[in-house]
């Protein structure tokens, strides 16, 4: 119990789903009459079902998270798995004190520092250097200690030349390096991360993983860690926590068993891919949306394809706006979470104009070296990979290799990922 | 640390301000630079909007209107009454708004929220002494050229009503911030509502020249005594009483109170309403 760092028990959050305006001010009375004065059950927490966003629910208050419960021992690192709306974020928000839970108690031992956002607070007009010092302190760095490490900051997030540049000139690549720079030397016993690491270039992102893996393991820092990709969970973490509709059913296991319990609930082999709006991410600006994800001409079922077979991907797009040139960005991963591969079609500087109304990519991987498994991927659209998704689809099944023809070399895997010798373009 | 739904409404964590305070100066600093970054003319902007008020009082109440300015050169009345103006109503609106331009920073991370408002009213007070500088220049020149004022031992109560100003700024922009994130109607309301207060005090006419029937509802404007009196101690013209100034300082020190307590009780939930 004593080296205990946080402790969860009970909690709640209940979010009302529609307008917040109308109607308000007779439930706030209400329910404050029936709570405070009559020290009655709070009428609007009855009600409540699980959030499940397959179902649409009765009332319209809906529990983000219910009853959750757990405990993260110091020093742990700790992933938090789930699907989109299965209460993550909130659970991050409420661990950050930026919102409160409803019901239920949490104890924590020792500083917080929560990054759910990288550059909270960036003004555009101020320089490198003064935006270090403003979002230091927003996250709670005093001057002193960003006096002291303002060095090690700014040689860390490698923009030397261009500290003293308002930040308002920097390309976005520029800016997040800065940013995640500051947060990467809080000084806190527990720092909170969401799913921040999406944006940045390839190289920086490792060098962030590394440091924050440092954070937990070197310097017995307590982490917690919300990402949909599989791989850096494994990489980071050594425990984990899955939340489904908002419950945890079990405490913290090990990320390993957690990963796979996951995959094998959550990534559904009896889901068909016709219903494309179950695996899209939250935050899409849906400018370009896909509207049809097929495999060799196969809009809807999972096929079995044998290893050595070419595997066509097709993706059917309705956008709203012209574009000289989309980016996009295909992650295949097997059933353990492993990615497998990265498909970019900047990579082999394919260059498609999107028009307004329907569109069509596709791309061919020539005779697949994959071994046999179920397979899924995620899909992103978008303009360049640090900016807004256009659309953005997790975990959607592709398909299925049956029997190996020739045995794949894995050693040719460098980083843990398979090149495709031939991917075609169109 | 406890995180727990329903606090105490008044645990106030004004320890966790005093912590935070590197935060205040920052973002006050912030405030400043940005303010004047990309313009020819930087920090004399911070002149020019209380000079042509100035010009243009008294070209049309002085002038035209003919109002009272009870003897006083009336560039020099005007200009008392628009400076203490100013900073009251620029921290009103400003803080007023607080939760909504703050909305993306309050939803990502953690710091005491009342550090917000509280570096609204520091920014401003930094304008507030530029703008006295004009102020205390256009004195320094009435004063060569012989014109008729007394500044007199009153103007010791300058810090204290300094203190009134923000505060009474401070405490219903508290109010109303806390209230807007629900009904934001209120945010409407803010904009021309600090207009029309600002004809219901002693801005463009001395409380002397105000008709003895409506004199009670211009009295009741808790910044009257405060003009008043900041008018009477530099300026030696104004109505200086118990009374009045007594009945700003009530005023201010309740406002701040409900102002701080429902920012408080706001701050926790508003994530999910804004």
């Amino acid at each position: 119990m004593s080296n205990t760092a946080i402790k969860v028990e009970n909690l709640s959050k209940i979010y009302r789903l529609g307008e917040i305006g109308t109607g308000t001010m007779s439930r706030d009375m209400e329910r404050w009459f029936k709570t405070k004065i009559l020290k009655q059950e709070d009428p609007f927490l009855k009600i409540g079902e699980t959030n499940d966003r397959a179902n649409r629910g009765e009332s319209d208050i809906v529990y983000s998270l219910r009853d959750i419960n757990f405990e993260i021992n110091q020093g742990d690192a700790v992933g938090i798995i789930g699907r989109n709306g299965a209460g993550k974020s909130t659970l991050l928000k409420i661990l950050s004190r930026v919102t409160t839970p409803t019901t239920g108690r949490i104890n924590i031992k020792g500083r917080v520092a929560s990054l759910l956002e990288v550059g909270t607070g960036f003004h555009p007009e101020l320089t490198g250097r003064e935006n270090i010092y403003l979002n230091g302190a927003i996250l709670g760095m005093r001057k002193r200690e960003i006096d002291r490490k303002l060095d090690e900051i700014i040689d860390f997030s490698g923009v030397e030349r261009y500290i003293d540049t308002p930040v308002k000139r920097y390309s976005s690549g520029m800016y997040v390096r800065l940013a995640f720079a500051v947060a990467a030397h809080l000084e806190s016993e527990i720092l909170i991360v969401d799913e921040v690491l999406a944006v940045g270039d390839a190289e920086f992102q490792k060098k962030c993983l590394g440091k924050m893996g440092e954070v937990s393991k070197g310097e017995g820092r307590t982490v917690l860690f919300v990402s949909h990709n599989m791989g850096s969970i494994l990489q980071l973490t050594n425990k984990s926590l899955i939340l489904e509709s908002g419950r945890n059913h079990q405490n913290l296991i090990s990320t390993i068993d957690a990963v796979k319990q996951y995959q094998l609930n959550a990534i559904r082999l009896d889901r068909k891919r016709d219903e494309l709006k179950y695996y899209r991410r939250k935050n899409v600006d849906f400018n370009i949306e896909i509207r049809k994800l097929s495999i060799n001409g196969n809009s809807s079922d999972i096929i079995k394809l044998k290893s050595g077979e070419d595997v066509t991907i097709g993706l059917d797009l309705f956008s709203k706006i012209s574009r000289s040139s989309i980016e996009v960005l295909i992650i295949i991963f097997n059933s353990n979470g492993e990615i497998i591969s990265t498909l970019n079609s900047n990579d082999q500087n394919f260059q498609k104009p999107i028009f307004p109304g329907n569109n069509n990519i596709q791309f061919t991987i020539e005779n697949n070296n994959l071994s046999s498994g179920n397979y899924f991927g995620q899909i992103a659209i978008t303009q360049d990979s640090v900016s807004l998704s256009y659309d953005f689809l997790m975990d959607v099944p592709l398909f299925e290799i049956t029997s190996i023809v020739t045995s794949t070399n894995w050693n040719d895997r460098p980083n843990g990922h398979l090149i495709f010798d031939k991917v075609k373009w169109k | 640390m406890v995180i727990e739904p329903q606090n105490s409404l008044f645990e106030l964590h004004l320890k966790d301000v005093w912590r935070y305070r590197d935060l205040l100066w920052l973002l006050v600093k912030r405030d400043f630079v940005s303010f004047y970054k990309q313009t020819i003319l930087g920090p004399l902007w911070f002149f020019i909007q209380p000079l042509f008020t100035t010009i243009i009082f008294t070209f049309i109440f002085g002038n035209l209107a003919g109002l009272s300015t009870d003897g006083l050169p009336q560039p020099l009345f005007y200009m008392a009454g628009i400076t203490a103006w100013n900073y009251f109503a620029d921290c009103l609106t400003k803080t007023s708004t607080v939760f909504r331009d703050n909305a993306n920073i309050f939803g990502k991370v953690y710091f005491p929220r009342l550090i917000m408002p509280l570096s609204i009213v520091v920014s401003n007070l930094v304008r507030f002494a530029v703008q006295m500088i004009l102020f205390f220049m256009m004195i320094a020149y009435y004063g060569l050229t012989g014109a008729d004022f007394h500044m007199n031992v009153y103007i010791l109560l300058f810090p204290v009503l300094v203190l009134l100003m923000a505060l009474l700024g401070l405490g219903l922009g508290l109010i109303i911030t806390a209230m807007t994130t629900k009904y934001r109607d209120l945010a409407f309301l803010i904009t021309f509502g600090v207009q029309l207060m600002m004809y219901a005090t002693t801005v463009i006419y001395p409380l002397s020249a105000a008709p003895e029937q409506y004199k009670w509802l211009i009295e009741l404007n808790p910044m009257t005594g405060i003009i008043e009196a900041f008018r009477y101690g530099f300026l030696g013209e104004g109505e200086l009483t118990m009374n009045t100034l007594g009945y700003s300082v009530i005023i201010t020190i309740v406002s701040v109170i409900i102002g701080v307590v429902i920012f408080n009780k706001t701050e926790k939930t508003f994530v999910d309403t804004v």
